[in-house]
């Protein structure tokens, strides 16, 4: 047996086992098989190997060389704020007692891939939902907040967060996400999100894990007829963190943009899988990736865009730009488009480049420090996608989350 | 006390020998102008004194104010007093004129000891200053010279360096590439600044700037090396013969202005 083998039976098996008929007594029959099944599919793919095409750019064997706490499933210290009459924020158990249909036909639905060990881990473990449903027709103003934290105390903790956000038909609504924390600890992250039709969903996620922890989200979307999803991702923390997004545009005429930044300093690898299917006809998405990488940090992009058959006249464009501020910063771009159809548009673009020394010149000419003006520069290659963000206070929070971030690895560079 | 004093100045660019040996004089409230064929190494000079990265000077001293020039890094020479309009002025998508100048007026005061400026005053200078460069206020708000036609560009250059108020002005090929009603007022702005603390070198390929800003001090600068200093009449003698008899001619004496 591998060594890995060893420690995943040590950590994860026990974990595993003790999802069993007796702890899912009290959830409804559905949801019980649903969470066997992932348990025992979790069992035989096991952890990813870098031979796994998927797998490739992140190594995450340094997860199973950590001897976690082989308990838990917990969320760990959920917050969540209500955005207003039209939406309500559940826990699982009062969702499965309020909406029991809605559940039956998203929860482990959406998130559906087959191969995705870590996804069906986090179904098997994860002991409560939070559950946003936005009433259809509902124009939420205020944003909904959901705060994952880290472990309460310092310990070895595995983390299980998972969301259910279920936007009515033409309703309007925007949920911030967050994952923070201290210390170390693995957290394994799903996001379920459903849009029905002529929906309005914007989904900010902000991470900003601690710099020992690890951290793995799969956030996976199914979109009706002529709904938009708007998304943001901010990447700060973690020691490894993935996110993997995968939007399926169902409905004719649906659309979606993802946009992203992800910075990374010191010896952190940051990973960002985004596939998009255009299923239907008439679909649409913008995809704008930036990554800023600092010190030995190492950036993953890797941007699918697939068009199944008949979605014809399918609007796809992907860019992505990487900034690299030191000479060990490395970064992995690699753009996917995959067309069975004929009749559509679609463009992608990668560029990698430093700061511009001519405008690096131009502003200290003007007075401004060295130090200052490299912020200012790498500011404004992130601005646009920071741009995206309707809410300014966000904005603002993640553009002096991005400034603090590459300061903190500068001092860390010189000490 | 001289505002600018080089003495032998050396520069190499890529390992190319530029500056041959440059010698001038700058006092205080003068307005110096330096004329030159292509090549001859005006933008050099320009940004030499401004100090740019990968402009390498192997001999020679440059004081400006008593002080060694070449021993400060590019901010300090700013915060000094020291100011270069860019021939090229460089576009910075994402950051805002109104935000770059604000930072770098409130480094420069924090460098002499002032009180760094709220929104409300410096919102209040610029638009005193944008009415003296004759600047449109949106191309103040919009990204740093980001989609400006050659001629905003110019008159941003100007605009900040009356937002600025530096010491020692260089003002690097500002005429070229602009129209006559540019010009003009590219011209009227940088004479608005003229002072008697205030000094100024321009570099320009063309006559006809000084004809707007008229210079104290002319220099031709051939090879690396000024060839001949004078009044502003020189200015006249060169429209008329042009820069070849100073390049067939031997190398002259040192010029001091």
């Amino acid at each position: 047996m591998t060594v890995e083998a060893v420690a995943q039976e040590r950590v994860f098996v026990p974990a595993l086992e003790a999802v069993d008929r007796a702890r899912l007594r009290g959830e409804p029959e559905w949801l019980a098989v649903r969470r066997l099944e992932a348990r025992d599919r979790f069992a035989k793919l096991g952890f990813p190997t870098a031979k796994l095409e998927e797998w490739r750019t992140t190594n995450v064997a340094p997860i199973l060389s950590t001897p976690w706490l082989p308990e838990t499933g917990a969320t760990h210290a959920v917050r969540a704020a209500a955005g207003g009459p039209g939406v309500r924020v559940l826990s699982l158990a009062e969702a499965l007692h309020e909406e029991p249909e809605i559940l039956e036909k998203t929860l482990g639905r959406i998130a559906n891939d087959e191969n995705s060990a870590f996804a069906a881990l986090n179904l098997a473990l994860a002991e409560d939902v939070v559950c946003v449903l936005v009433a259809p027709g509902a124009a939420v103003e205020a944003p909904i907040e959901i705060v994952f934290h880290g472990p309460a105390k310092d310990e070895l903790a595995v983390l299980s967060p998972r969301c259910l956000i279920v936007a009515g038909g033409r309703s309007e609504a925007t949920v911030v996400e967050r994952h923070t924390g201290t210390g170390a600890y693995f957290r394994n992250a799903v996001t379920e999100i459903v849009l029905g039709e002529s929906a309005v969903l914007r989904h900010y996620k902000l991470q900003r894990e601690s710099l020992e922890a690890f951290h793995l989200q799969s956030i996976a979307v199914s979109q009706a007829r002529a709904s938009h999803f708007r998304s943001v991702l901010a990447a700060f923390g973690g020691a490894l963190a993935r996110t993997d997004i995968r939007v399926d545009l169902e409905g004719e005429g649906s659309e979606c943009t993802l946009d992203g930044l992800f910075v990374g300093a010191g010896s952190q690898h940051l990973d960002t899988h985004t596939t998009i299917a255009h299923v239907a006809p008439h679909t649409t998405s913008r995809e704008v990736y930036k990554g800023v990488l600092d010190g030995r940090a190492r950036g993953v992009f890797h941007g699918r865009i697939v068009v199944r058959p008949g979605a014809q006249k399918t609007d796809a464009m992907q860019t992505n730009k990487n900034l690299l501020l030191s000479r060990d910063a490395l970064v992995d771009s690699t753009p996917a488009l995959e067309i069975f159809a004929d009749d559509v548009k679609c463009k992608h673009g990668s560029t990698i480049g430093q700061l511009d020394a001519a405008a690096l010149f131009y502003l200290r000419s003007r007075g401004i420090g060295e130090r200052e003006a490299r912020a200012l520069l790498t500011r404004a290659f992130a601005a646009d996608v920071a741009g995206r963000i309707a809410l300014p206070a966000l904005r603002a929070e993640i553009e002096e989350t991005l400034d603090r971030s590459l300061s903190d690895a500068a001092r860390e560079g010189t000490a | 006390m001289a505002m600018l004093e080089i003495r032998n100045l050396h520069a190499s660019v890529g390992g190319n020998e530029i500056l041959k040996g440059v010698d001038l004089t700058v006092g205080p409230g003068e307005v110096h102008a330096i004329m030159g064929p292509n090549g001859s190494g005006k933008s050099t000079l320009a940004h030499v004194l401004a100090g740019r990265p990968g402009y390498e000077v192997t001999r020679g001293t440059v004081l400006y104010r008593g002080r060694d020039l070449l021993a400060m890094k590019p901010e300090e020479r700013a915060r000094e007093g020291v100011f270069l309009a860019f021939q090229y002025p460089v576009e910075i998508p994402g950051v805002s004129n109104v935000y770059f100048l604000k930072n770098a007026l409130n480094a420069i005061r924090k460098h002499r000891g002032l009180p760094e400026l709220d929104a409300m005053d410096f919102l209040q200078l610029t638009r005193e200053k944008a009415r003296l460069v004759q600047i449109d206020e949106d191309l103040v708000k919009r990204p740093v010279n980001e989609g400006f036609s050659g001629g905003e560009k110019k008159r941003n250059e100007i605009f900040q360096m009356a937002v600025l108020e530096p010491t020692l002005a260089i003002l690097d090929e500002t005429d070229s590439g602009l129209d006559i009603d540019a010009l003009r007022i590219v011209a009227a702005g940088v004479n608005a600044l003229r002072a008697a603390d205030r000094s100024m070198l321009v570099v320009t390929h063309y006559q006809r700037l000084l004809n707007y800003i008229v210079p104290d001090f002319l220099h031709v600068l051939v090879d690396g090396q000024i060839a001949r200093s004078g009044g502003k009449e020189l200015a006249v003698e060169l429209e008329e013969k042009g820069y070849a008899w100073l390049e067939k001619e031997p190398a002259a004496s040192p010029a001091r202005a």
